[in-house]
């Protein structure tokens, strides 16, 4: 029978990838101020399911299950949904320099809240706010970078930056308005990008937008794998090639979106994540998206660890996943710059 | 099989790009589209496949209007090669044959054993089943063009468009594709292909159409349609048809040369 060469190996590597992760969650609650025995994590943790006399601390708890728990999905769910959407980018536009903070989606989606967080918006306006503005924004990338060229890929990368310029000096404006003594350390240590200010709670919140995207990404997989060969040839191979796109951009801006309003801009997530997972299993999107989220995941996951890990100061994570991706991204450039051309 | 009456396509009501073009495709035939270059022959096949929208004539397969179909209808009707490019990123070629069963998938559906079955085959028919596992961006022009040829195939489609299959392929790689595409057309492919060589008429084709200004200067069979006196014409150059002798063979074909000076 025929046999894709990679098939076998692509199993492989999503259960490795899979069980890293599954580890790594758990290993990740070890990490903190408080130290905490690896048993009395487990027990901790199982035992809302079954049966285990507590003879930890009340405290302990709570550190394990309102700070840890929370702040530890949203690496990987972040990481995962910011990497996801990259891939799409990346698929869509053809360009392996697009990621939703170099397209502007993160610039005006963090505008967007921002300008929410102004007027005191409940968390659901927020979102909202934000996935509009950053809709603007990577339709206004799109539309800027055809106007001059539809095929250069430099050109997108450029009228990204001026879009994201253009939003940046706007989230200016709204933090001159903002309250210097409330609002404005919130914005800007917000923007700084952190998974500090996780609860379960915004981890809930943050699920359907995460899960309706992926899912509809996961639908139209090898549509969207299409793409890559080009918007005319998809067409004639049968793709609803408009559609393919409104759902993709929308799909990854809601993604970004939603991790946009918890997290802050986080940076090189969403480029540099994708290239690896390239490496790993290939281009083909439909395993892309599958490789990205694993890895992508655990990548945010073990910076954040990083961050905590280090003792007496937090680091803003947006610092450190740009200190990790800058040179990670000019490594992937010179080694892979050939299959692109 | 495919008829076109009267087409028509402008991208400024005042420029018409192409003017009243009507021609006939049955099964086993190849047509050869000739023409210099910004003349419309590219669009023409675009809007053949329907992405440009024509604005006049009709186009009507096996009865069936063609712009009015769906496009997973029409990607089942026609299918498309097109000049060999890169992909954006490094894909294996089995990946990209795959591809084209896109149309047959069914939504969230991955491609079957079936469909993978049918991919085989068609690279195995074409000769091609030792680049399976080949990375699309690595290899040489004739064998992209393989590839792309192979996509088209799986999609299980009676007529095949090709955008100069034929561009930038050495002699043994023109060849190649062109004893491909005559295998298919005996197979039942009713095939249109434009192309910037002439010979390749006498060579593979059983049609021929020049075109010049977005009009159809000549149509018919190549012996009578390609000739000095219109070929002359068509690219406003000497061109001579002449005939040279095959020693090894003894037969006599027909070619074209273009005269300088």
């Amino acid at each position: 029978m025929v046999k894709l060469s990679g098939n076998k190996k692509y199993g492989l590597t999503i259960a490795i990838l899979s069980c890293f992760i599954v580890g790594l969650f758990f290993v990740s609650f070890l990490i903190g101020r408080y130290s905490i025995h690896p048993r009395t994590v487990l027990d901790i943790f199982f035992s809302n399911y079954a049966d285990i006399g507590e003879y930890w601390h009340d405290d302990l708890d709570i550190v394990v299950m309102q700070v840890r728990l929370p702040r530890i999905m949203l690496g990987i769910l972040v990481g995962g949904a910011l990497s996801v959407s990259g891939a799409s980018y990346q698929t869509l536009f053809k360009n392996p320099m697009a990621a939703p903070d170099i397209l502007g989606v993160s610039a005006g989606a963090g505008f967007g809240a921002a300008l929410a967080m102004l007027w005191n918006s409940s968390w659901w306006q927020i979102q909202i706010f934000a996935f509009v503005f950053g809709l603007i924004a990577v339709t206004a990338t799109y539309l800027i970078g055809s106007i001059f060229s539809r095929q250069e890929i430099t050109v997108l990368i450029l009228a990204g930056i001026v879009v994201s310029s253009f939003f940046q000096a706007l989230l200016s404006i709204v933090k001159t308005l903002a309250d210097t003594d409330t609002q404005l350390p919130s914005i800007t240590f917000w923007l700084m990008g952190s998974l500090g200010k996780g609860t379960n709670e915004s981890v809930l919140l943050m699920l359907p937008a995460l899960g309706i995207s992926l899912a509809i990404l996961f639908i139209f997989r090898h549509h969207i794998d299409t793409l890559a060969a080009g918007e005319d040839v998809a067409a004639t191979m049968g793709v609803n090639v408009r559609l393919m796109k409104m759902i993709t951009v929308c799909c990854s801006t809601l993604m970004t979106v939603s991790a946009v309003s918890i997290c802050g801009i986080i940076g090189w997530v969403g480029m540099v994540v994708p290239h690896i997972s390239r490496m790993l299993t290939g281009s083909s999107f439909p395993r892309l998206i599958v490789t990205s989220f694993l890895v992508g995941g655990s990548f945010l996951l073990i910076i954040d660890n990083v961050v905590r890990g280090v003792k007496g100061v937090e680091l803003p994570l947006g610092v450190l996943t740009a200190l990790v991706g800058t040179p990670v991204f000019v490594i992937l450039l010179s080694r892979v710059k050939k299959g692109w051309s | 099989m495919l008829k076109v009456q009267g087409l028509s396509f402008y991208y400024h009501r005042d420029k018409e790009v192409l003017k009243d073009i009507s021609f006939q495709l049955d099964r086993h035939d190849i047509l050869c589209l000739l023409g210099p270059n910004g003349t419309g022959k590219t669009t023409m096949l675009r809007c053949l496949l329907s992405l440009n929208k024509i604005k006049n004539g009709t186009i009507e397969i096996d009865g069936v209007d063609f712009t009015k179909a769906t496009v997973r209808e029409r990607a089942e009707m026609v299918a498309y090669v097109p000049q060999a490019t890169a992909m954006a990123f490094s894909y294996e070629s089995f990946e990209v044959v795959l591809m084209g069963r896109i149309a047959h998938l069914p939504t969230g559906g991955k491609p079957t054993a079936k469909d993978k079955a049918i991919a085989y085959e068609v690279m195995e028919k074409l000769g091609i089943t030792h680049l399976i596992h080949k990375d699309f961006n690595q290899m040489s022009g004739g064998e992209k063009q393989m590839i792309l040829v192979a996509r088209a195939l799986v999609q299980q489609s009676r007529i095949l468009v090709m955008d100069e299959p034929t561009a930038n392929l050495d002699y043994s790689n023109q060849v190649k594709i062109l004893q491909v595409i005559k295998d298919l057309a005996e197979e039942g492919y009713a095939i249109l292909m434009a192309s910037h060589f002439p010979n390749h008429a006498f060579l593979a084709c059983n049609k021929v159409a020049l075109m010049r200004d977005g009009v159809i200067m000549a149509q018919g069979n190549p012996e009578d349609i390609v000739t000095t006196e219109n070929l002359t014409r068509l690219y406003q150059t000497p061109v001579c048809v002449t005939e040279a002798e095959l020693n090894f063979k003894r037969s006599v074909t027909k070619v074209c040369v273009p005269v300088m000076g």
